[in-house]
């Protein structure tokens, strides 16, 4: 088997330093601007978006390893929250989560298969399938909002075990199975291998394909159980959920140092992304910023993080 | 490679590079939409079907000559969204003058443009990348300038631009047939065009002979933009008001009027005349589901599963 692509030290050096002087230099600005920002409270808050934030990022992590995009995350997260939802309130709790996890399978299994087997440009199989979960979304909810869910479903997502939230609980050991996932099994070497340089991937006799379908699958029923944890929070599920979700997504991956050429980056990365970002959106409602703006701001990162992968990459390789 | 057109020949009616599978879909469709609906026909829908083609017309238009170069522009409909937004405001909370709103609504759509092809172009980042993270910005600068409200008591100068005729046309039609002519000029009889078509056939070759080819990428998202913008001016008068997202969604429309008309994601394959087609094709679509009682968010599903199964014909066909 063919080494993972590895990241040169110069440039794992590049992106840990830059990382950590974003989120130092966030929290001392943030420090300084507001008294409230260092309450314990408001930690809890930003911990809590940072888990949710790293949960919808998790699987488009795992895709974009091997060079691919997960357009579609925020409308099946939607689409099969909603699913999930709607057994969910009726008191069907397992069935309900069954439902949306297996939903958010079968749409990565189809993008997968596009991708893989017949050959479509991930951005294109995707942006198909987003819109096809977002019309499906909205013909099942007929414009309706599900809400009132039983306490036991709602502490997934609103609940604290020792005064930590039970999503960031769930991210971390997400984070660490996923972490072990790629670097130490079959499968996730041969994502990095696959992003690397497909062709020798194949040559080397591993089931690309077959890798593929998997890890489109994975994005797909992880952004389900994304979905779960969010409405879990927030206790209500309309057919909008998940809808702004895909840019800040891409953006905490870029962020994270994944490259979006593929082959070099890992879930840890992601993690300090979701960090990153939490925190911008925090600072923005602290300073008063209209949200209007957020997307402004998550539109500016995602270019401003791939522009410094792709300078990084030119001036030293 | 085989399938670049030859540079400088414009293809002719009769020597069209085959029908894109959009003719004949439009066709079965028409006939579908006709036996289940008997309205459908009518001259009244059929020239409501033109009109509503009109703006999807415009920005296809400019998203073929985007994907030809291999691209892609996921922003367009924000950007439409935006320059509506900047073109309305500026007639009614500061009292513009028409002529001066346009062209401040026709330069939003030109810097938009030129900021995805300068991104795309001269700092090689993806263009699905770029254009995501753009459309989120141009929707919420639109969002900000409205505070996420309708722009509404736009001047009554402005409904001429839907409802108006000229010659005997409305002038949406004879905006739609402008923008066909210049790009259809722009495309098969200038320079700019047949670099187009290299730069998605073979970008490399046409760097090493010399051709600035990252000055032609931006003219593409620039001309992409500014159209998306002349859109926006049918669309804004046909609602007599704006709205920040009252096109999101538009760019997906489009991308499937390019493939229906097919035009390729690689190899700088196609052409307008596909085009035209393939956004007729999903303007009938879209009215005939309507018309047979579909709502609008099954339009969305059935569009998304048209895509799709467009290129994966054209990927399985192009592997065979």
């Amino acid at each position: 088997m063919i080494a993972a692509v590895q990241r040169l030290p110069a440039e794992v050096a590049f992106v840990v330093f830059t990382r950590a002087a974003v989120v130092a230099a966030l929290v001392i600005l943030l420090a300084f601007a507001s008294p409230h920002f260092l309450t314990s409270d408001n930690l809890v808050i930003i911990l809590r978006q940072a888990a949710l934030q790293f949960l919808m990022s998790a699987g488009l992590t795992l895709v974009v390893l091997t060079g691919g995009i997960d357009l579609s995350i925020g409308a099946v997260l939607g689409l099969s929250a909603c699913l999930g939802a709607a057994l969910i309130a009726k008191g069907l709790v397992a069935a309900g989560i069954a439902a949306a996890l297996l939903v958010g399978l079968a749409c990565g299994l189809v993008n997968g298969a596009l991708v893989a087997y017949v050959g479509i440009p991930a951005f294109i199989a995707t942006y198909g399938m987003l819109w096809m979960a977002h019309g499906l979304g909205y013909v099942f909810m007929k414009g309706e909002v599900i809400h009132g869910f039983a306490p036991g479903f709602r502490s997934l997502g609103a609940g604290f075990v020792a005064a930590i939230p039970v999503p960031v609980l769930i991210a971390a050991g997400l984070l660490a199975v996923l972490h072990v996932v790629l670097h130490l099994t079959r499968f996730g070497r041969a994502l990095y291998a696959i992003g690397g340089n497909p062709v020798t991937a194949r040559l080397t006799g591993m089931p690309v394909k077959r890798y593929l379908v998997a890890v489109y699958g994975l994005s797909g029923v992880l952004a389900a159980f994304a979905g779960l944890v969010v409405i879990a929070r927030v206790n209500a599920a309309d057919s909008g959920t998940g809808e702004e979700l895909l840019l800040t997504a891409i953006a905490a991956v870029c962020l994270g140092g994944t490259s979006l050429f593929g082959g070099v980056g890992g879930i840890a990365g992601t993690a300090v992304g979701a960090l990153i970002l939490a925190l911008v959106v925090n600072g923005m409602n602290m300073l008063g910023i209209a949200t209007f703006w957020q997307a402004f701001a998550m539109g500016a990162i995602v270019i401003l993080a791939v522009l410094a992968d792709v300078s990084f990459k030119r001036r030293f390789s | 490679m085989g399938a670049v057109p030859r540079a400088g020949r414009a293809p002719a009616l009769g020597r069209m590079p085959g029908l894109p599978g959009a003719a004949y879909l439009l066709v079965l469709l028409a006939a579908g939409f006709m036996a289940a609906a008997p309205e459908f026909a009518s001259a009244r829908n059929l020239s409501n079907i033109g009109l509503q083609a009109a703006a999807l017309l415009i920005v296809s238009l400019g998203m073929t000559l985007v994907i030809l170069t291999e691209g892609i522009d996921l922003s367009l409909g924000a950007v439409l969204g935006l320059s509506g937004v900047v073109m309305s405001v500026l007639l009614v909370s500061d009292g513009l003058a028409l002529p001066w709103a346009l062209a401040a609504a026709l330069l939003v759509g030109v810097v938009a443009g030129s900021v995805n092809g300068g991104f795309i172009a001269y700092a090689g980042l993806p263009p699905f990348i770029v254009t995501l993270g753009t459309y989120g910005m141009a929707q919420s600068l639109a969002m900000v300038l409205t505070s996420g409200n309708s722009v509404t008591g736009l001047p009554a100068s402005v409904r001429w631009l839907n409802e108006g005729e000229w010659l005997g046309l409305p002038v949406p039609v004879l905006a739609v047939a402008a923008v066909f002519v210049v790009t259809y000029v722009l495309l098969y009889h200038t320079r700019f065009g047949r670099y187009v078509f290299a730069i998605g056939g073979n970008r490399r070759a046409l760097e090493l002979s010399g051709v600035p080819v990252r000055a032609y990428l931006v003219a593409v998202y620039a001309y992409a933009g500014f159209l998306a913008a002349l859109a926006s001016f049918i669309m804004t008068a046909r609602m007599n008001a704006a709205h920040p997202t009252i096109a999101i969604g538009l760019e997906f429309d489009a991308i499937a009027a390019v493939v229906l008309g097919g035009t390729s994601f690689d190899k700088g394959r196609g052409g307008i005349w596909g085009t035209v087609v393939g956004a007729l094709t999903v303007a009938l679509l879209r009215n005939g589901l309507n018309l047979i009682g579909l709502s609008t968010e099954w339009q969305v599903a059935v569009v998304g599963l048209v895509i799709v199964s467009a290129v994966a014909v054209d990927a399985l066909r192009s592997r065979a």
